[in-house]
């Protein structure tokens, strides 16, 4: 059985098909990269699975609960670190939990602080902890380190890997970045016009370094439009 | 350090304080108190101007460049400001305007609050309810005092009126933007994360329209002062505003003043109020 199983979606927007007839299959505890050009429709795909989206023909379900982290971190302003973490469980839980959840991301002392005082990186750290608190099957990231600065992407990447190694929700990371999706992901979709146009399962063991999985770079890079050999 | 010492502090509002202090303050759980005693030592050059007018309207008065049937002096105000203290005429005055304020703020902050929540938060409500109270702000409310008179009679009534009418508008319409103004990233963050309507509503669109209603707040405080005194001019048997208007009938300037010094000594004081409370109630605008 599967974790997510989404059969023949297509969402218009007016006469524009953005997903035209996507099929895809997530395996719980699986980490999949979706990536695509800017409007290939990567971002409407991850509405539609985190339900923020009904409006669409075929059939999209999920097994389980669902959480989500986006580009921005989207805090509450005016509620403290913790409570943004917890806020929203049912049943309520306690500052112990949130602090606890904190902890993974390792930002445990700054419970009390408003989110206004919070580095980029560490408002999206606490993002991910309220992603993660709610013990999702399926963890929707947006962009998640698309505004951040190199070295605290860095530094997310090897959090995310062990945020998901330790509670193995299926992850579907959503992304522009090829390194990024090679760096984390079990198997590298490429969204292209609506469907998913190109496929590739990673295999080489974790950790990986940038170098591994050379190959299916170019590949990847070349379903994306991007084949400027002088890089290479 | 030196930019710390109170001197140095050129302006007397919050921004320039703020930006000296914020630096050390950031850990956020320091106490409120400290910082704001240090914010609020004025800097002695801004009493210059003030303190020489006074000077020069006290000399015009014994000179007799102002006579006293035009306006007493500030040493003469003052001491009738004592005595009609003493007499507790000035207290009784005080009590009956101030009460007038609160029951009409109370009244017109209940309709303002209580429609702008409903325009803001529901597509039929602001149909329902946008239409008609936005014509009604285009009158000049202080216009329609000869009809409340009409309507109420010339007790307590039409005053109060005056104020809850004028302190419904401004509470109305800030509420209602700052509702409609809220982020639709956190709502859809919200949602996703499983909030429901009810903690929607509670954490993410009230909290994010409280700025803007502390601003109405402000703004109808303001309009029920003015209110007040317009109301009390045209008809009072008691009250501050009496108590100027029988002044006025004996000549007595030094009275007039008196009352117009209560009035705007109870402005500021309310305005402080609401800053109070907004200091405390954003405190997460860091």
């Amino acid at each position: 059985m599967a974790g997510v199983t989404v059969r023949g979606l297509t969402k218009r927007f007016g006469e524009r098909a953005v997903l035209r007839g996507v099929d895809l299959e997530i395996a719980p505890g699986e980490f999949v990269a979706l990536l695509g050009r800017s409007g290939s429709g990567k971002s409407t795909l991850l509405k539609v699975l985190a339900g923020l989206d009904t409006d669409v023909e075929g059939a999209a379900t999920v097994d389980g609960g669902v959480s989500v982290a986006f580009q921005q971190p989207r805090l509450l302003p005016w509620r403290r670190v913790w409570r943004n973490v917890v806020l929203g469980l049912h049943p309520p839980v306690g500052r112990d939990v949130a602090v606890r959840a904190l902890e993974e991301v390792r930002l445990a002392d700054h419970a009390d602080a408003w989110p206004r005082t919070l580095s980029g990186g560490e408002a999206q750290r606490v993002s991910l902890a309220r992603a993660l608190v709610r013990e999702p099957d399926l963890l929707l990231l947006d962009e998640p380190f698309g505004a951040l600065d190199a070295l605290t992407r860095l530094a997310m990447h090897r959090l995310v890997e062990g945020l998901w190694q330790r509670h193995r929700p299926a992850v579907l990371l959503v992304t522009h970045d090829v390194d990024e999706a090679l760096l984390l992901a079990d198997r590298v979709l490429v969204l292209d016009d609506g469907r998913i146009a190109a496929e590739y399962p990673l295999d080489h063991p974790r950790p990986r370094r940038a170098a591994d999985h050379i190959d299916i770079r170019a590949a990847v890079l070349a379903d994306l439009g991007v084949t400027d050999r002088a890089t290479a | 350090m030196s930019q710390l010492s109170p001197p140095h502090l050129t302006v007397t509002g919050e921004s320039v304080s703020v930006s000296t202090l914020s630096a050390p303050a950031r850990v956020d759980t320091t106490t409120d108190l400290p910082t704001g005693r240090r914010r609020r030592l004025p800097d002695l050059r801004r009493w210059i101007s003030p303190l020489a007018i006074v000077a020069l309207w006290q000399i015009a008065c014994e000179t007799g460049l102002l006579p006293p049937d035009k306006l007493s002096s500030p040493w003469t105000v003052l001491r009738t400001g004592v005595e009609l203290a003493g007499t507790g005429e000035l207290g009784d005055a005080f009590v009956v305007s101030t009460t007038r304020v609160g029951i009409g703020f109370a009244v017109g902050a209940v309709i303002g609050l209580g429609l702008g929540v409903v325009s803001g938060l529901s597509r039929w409500g602001e149909f329902l309810v946008d239409p008609p109270v936005q014509m009604l702000r285009t009158l000049p409310f202080l216009g329609l005092i000869p009809l409340f008179i009409l309507w109420f009679g010339i007790g307590e009534e039409p005053k109060i009126a005056l104020v809850a009418l004028g302190v419904a508008f401004p509470l109305y319409l800030n509420v209602h933007s700052g509702i409609r103004g809220v982020d639709s990233h956190l709502i859809e963050a919200t949602t996703a994360l499983g909030y429901t309507r009810t903690e929607r509503l509670v954490h993410v669109v009230l909290p994010s329209a409280l700025p803007n209603t502390l601003v109405g707040l402000r703004q109808s405080l303001g309009v029920a002062w003015l209110s007040l005194i317009v109301g009390e001019q045209v008809n009072a048997s008691s009250g501050l505003g009496y108590l100027i208007n029988n002044a006025r009938e004996f000549l007595r300037t030094d009275v007039i003043v008196v009352g117009l010094v209560v009035y705007a000594a109870l402005g500021l004081a309310t305005d402080a109020i609401v800053r109070l409370v907004e200091r405390r109630a954003l405190r997460w605008r860091v």
